[in-house]
């Protein structure tokens, strides 16, 4: 789970990590507010959950008190890749010697934290690891023994020049590392860390990434999810116990299990056609649940046929097919629906289902080939 | 021969009176795994499907001599089962449950590898050695005896390709699980499979997201003498998108489809693309 930047300097803040003086506004009253109590120039930067906010308009520095409203109100509510821009953050401006990043997240491969580090901050850490890799310093954290001090000195002394600096850097990453542990976060990240023409490190930027598997510890980093964020019928789903995913395309598909739903996708493209979506029913279905995977996927209007693949272990197919029927009950399917049932129970799901107006299919192959036929029938 | 489980393999189920626990003891002993012992704590004494229930592991193993455990406890006790039955002398850990907080799973890992404890999962179908044992959830009718290994970050996927095998059947059947961060990568299954006689040919059935799928190609171009065939879920998922399991999501345009697939084509890994071709496949190479 991503929270926006103001929430995450909060964190920081609570962490003893410096942020400069600063303050979220929703309104251009109140950020005109804001930046009189910090005092001009200031910067006004949008808040939103995705990188690239400088590229496309989204942090602007304002010299005049008058000028605030003005820029405030050119940020917000625009869009920035498909997210609407609700909040500005007006920070003061630091004057800024030199820009660094420094981060902490899980390497997947090495099944461990590691710590980046680098001089080249303020872009990217993908764009320095393109352009100039050796720029950065990786360091693996035993997730038995934490971040050790003698590792952030030795990439403090890689960095600066000054030993104060280097202490004020252990001092920061180590904050930073015990934040990553104790709020089960999956990314922090400082970027840029700025050194100022004072010569005080300072985080200019925040990222925090939460595991989503642990928020059941932390119940108030949930409350800091923005839904706007989120496709609502995704939420929907999530809810339901289901994971769905909407995508562009007309035959909806309902599967057991993440990688036999993403075969099923890949299979239809394959053969000409297009997936409206990604729909994982889980483990232990229940007929309810069926209902609601068909009622979401029947609200996508580009929707022309449904493709039911299971292949039945802890998900019964009786119970889909249970589901089936009571979404017919329930709602005049329109759209022409092909099923394929394998595994637990798939005779009784025949017997069920026999009287119904559905497409049987016996492989995935055969099932896929029907759907897409019938979508484009429906053309 | 099979690899990780078989004849010998003496289980405890964790977490044995819970619903999916007890359901899957009663499956698993149909299918004929030995099964000795179950743990939840505080339920000693009472018995599930004929097996006796102890507080914990170190009891369970005491009394029945157990050797490997599957996990079935709710996520925000997984960690310390975990712990509990690597301390408890368990030499092989299968974890189904699915939602374990990474850095839960990542402690557990680092401390049964200083301990030689192989954990296999979270979030896994575990593994089966047809007609010897079953340690995980995975529907029978699936499965045969017989010379193809199968690893697999994915459940039901699994069960559609091992069903693809035809009748050349499978040696061993693994499910390594759809987490970002596992105790068994392929490279380990993969390993096991080559020193295995009895498996023939191997299948890596990989998904979007890390880069698992690439070291194990550079594994099989370097070591595995075996034919090896690949198939990879995902071509069509979006970017920034968790497609279900956790692991599988392509970030910052690393971790795609094309990417794992070019790896398996340039480690002479055959690419199946559709999983009904995999039997007519492994007819003319086997």
């Amino acid at each position: 789970m991503k929270i926006h930047e103001y929430q995450a300097k909060q964190i920081f803040a609570q962490m003893r990590i410096p942020i400069p003086r600063e303050q979220v506004a929703q309104t251009t009253f109140e950020a005109k507010e804001i930046a009189q109590a910090l005092g001009m120039p200031v910067v006004i930067k949008a808040q939103v959950l995705v990188g690239g906010r400088g590229k496309a308009g989204g942090v602007k520095r304002v010299e005049k008190i008058d000028d605030v409203p003005v820029v405030a109100e050119s940020i917000l509510g625009i869009m920035i890749k498909g997210l609407k821009v609700a909040k500005v953050l007006v920070s003061e401006c630091i004057p800024i010697k030199a820009e660094f990043y420094v981060g902490i997240t899980i390497d997947r491969a090495l099944r461990q934290p590691v710590l980046l580090a680098s001089a080249a901050g303020g872009v990217e850490i993908e764009e320095i690891a393109r352009s100039n890799p050796e720029k950065i310093h990786k360091c693996r954290i035993d997730p038995l023994l934490g971040l050790l001090p003698f590792q952030t000195r030795d990439i403090g002394f890689t960095l600066f020049t000054e030993p104060a600096l280097t202490q004020e850097f252990n001092s920061i990453t180590q904050k930073l590392y015990r934040l990553f542990i104790e709020q089960d976060c999956s990314l922090v990240e400082i970027n840029p860390l700025v050194l100022t023409t004072s010569g005080k490190l300072i985080a200019l930027d925040a990222k925090i990434n939460f595991d989503d598997n642990a928020l059941f510890r932390h119940p108030e980093n949930e409350a800091l999810r923005d839904f706007s964020a989120e496709e609502p019928t995704e939420v929907e789903a999530k809810k339901a116990g289901l994971s769905y995913i909407k995508l562009s395309g007309n035959v909806g598909c309902v599967v057991n299990g993440a990688g036999l739903a993403m075969a099923t996708m890949d299979l239809i493209k394959q053969f000409g056609g297009e997936p409206a979506n990604f729909l994982d029913v889980g483990g232990s279905s229940s007929p309810e649940k069926m209902v609601t995977a068909l009622r979401i996927i029947l609200s996508d209007l580009n929707v022309k046929a449904i493709l039911v693949n299971i292949f039945g272990g802890i998900t019964r197919c009786d119970d889909i097919a249970r589901g089936i029927i009571l979404a017919q009950q329930q709602a005049d399917i329109k759209v022409p629906l092909v099923a394929r049932l394998v595994g637990t129970n798939a005779e009784q799901a025949k017997e069920l289902l026999a009287n119904s107006p559905i497409l049987w299919a016996n492989t995935m192959s055969e099932a896929v080939k029907l759907a897409v036929v019938k979508a484009k029938e429906a053309k | 021969m099979s690899i990780l489980i078989d004849e010998n393999t003496r289980v405890i189920v964790q977490g044995i009176t819970g619903r999916d626990g007890a359901f899957h003891t009663k499956m698993m002993k149909e299918y004929g795994t030995n099964i000795v012992a179950g743990v939840t704590p505080g339920k000693r004494g009472q018995e599930v499907e004929g097996i006796p229930v102890f507080n914990s592991v170190a009891a369970a193993v005491k009394a029945t001599d157990a050797n490997t455990s599957i996990i079935f406890v709710p996520a925000n006790f997984t960690g310390d089962a975990l712990l509990e039955a690597i301390f408890a002398g368990i030499k092989l850990i299968v974890c189904v449950t699915e939602g374990v907080p990474t850095l839960d799973a990542i402690r557990a890992i680092a401390v049964a590898q200083n301990r030689g404890v192989r954990i296999v999962g979270p979030n896994c179908p575990g593994a089966i050695s047809p007609g010897k044992a079953k340690v995980g959830i995975m529907p029978h009718s699936a499965f045969k005896p017989g010379c193809i290994g199968v690893v697999s970050r994915s459940g039901t996927l699994t069960y559609e390709i091992a069903a693809n095998t035809g009748d050349f059947g499978q040696s061993t059947v693994i499910g390594i699980g759809g987490d970002p961060v596992i105790g068994t990568n392929f490279i380990d299954c993969l390993k096991m499979f080559q020193d295995d006689p009895e498996t023939k040919a191997i299948v890596i059935v990989g998904e979007i997201g890390g880069s698992d799928e690439e070291r194990a190609a550079e594994f099989v171009k370097e070591y595995v003498t075996k034919p090896v065939f690949g198939f990879i879920a995902g071509q069509t998922a979006p970017p920034d998108k968790r497609m279900g399991h956790a692991g599988a999501i392509i970030s910052a345009g690393t971790g795609t489809a094309t990417e794992k697939i070019r790896a398996f084509q340039n480690a002479s890994i055959e690419v199946i693309y559709e999983p009904e071709e995999l039997r007519q496949k492994l007819l003319a190479r086997i």
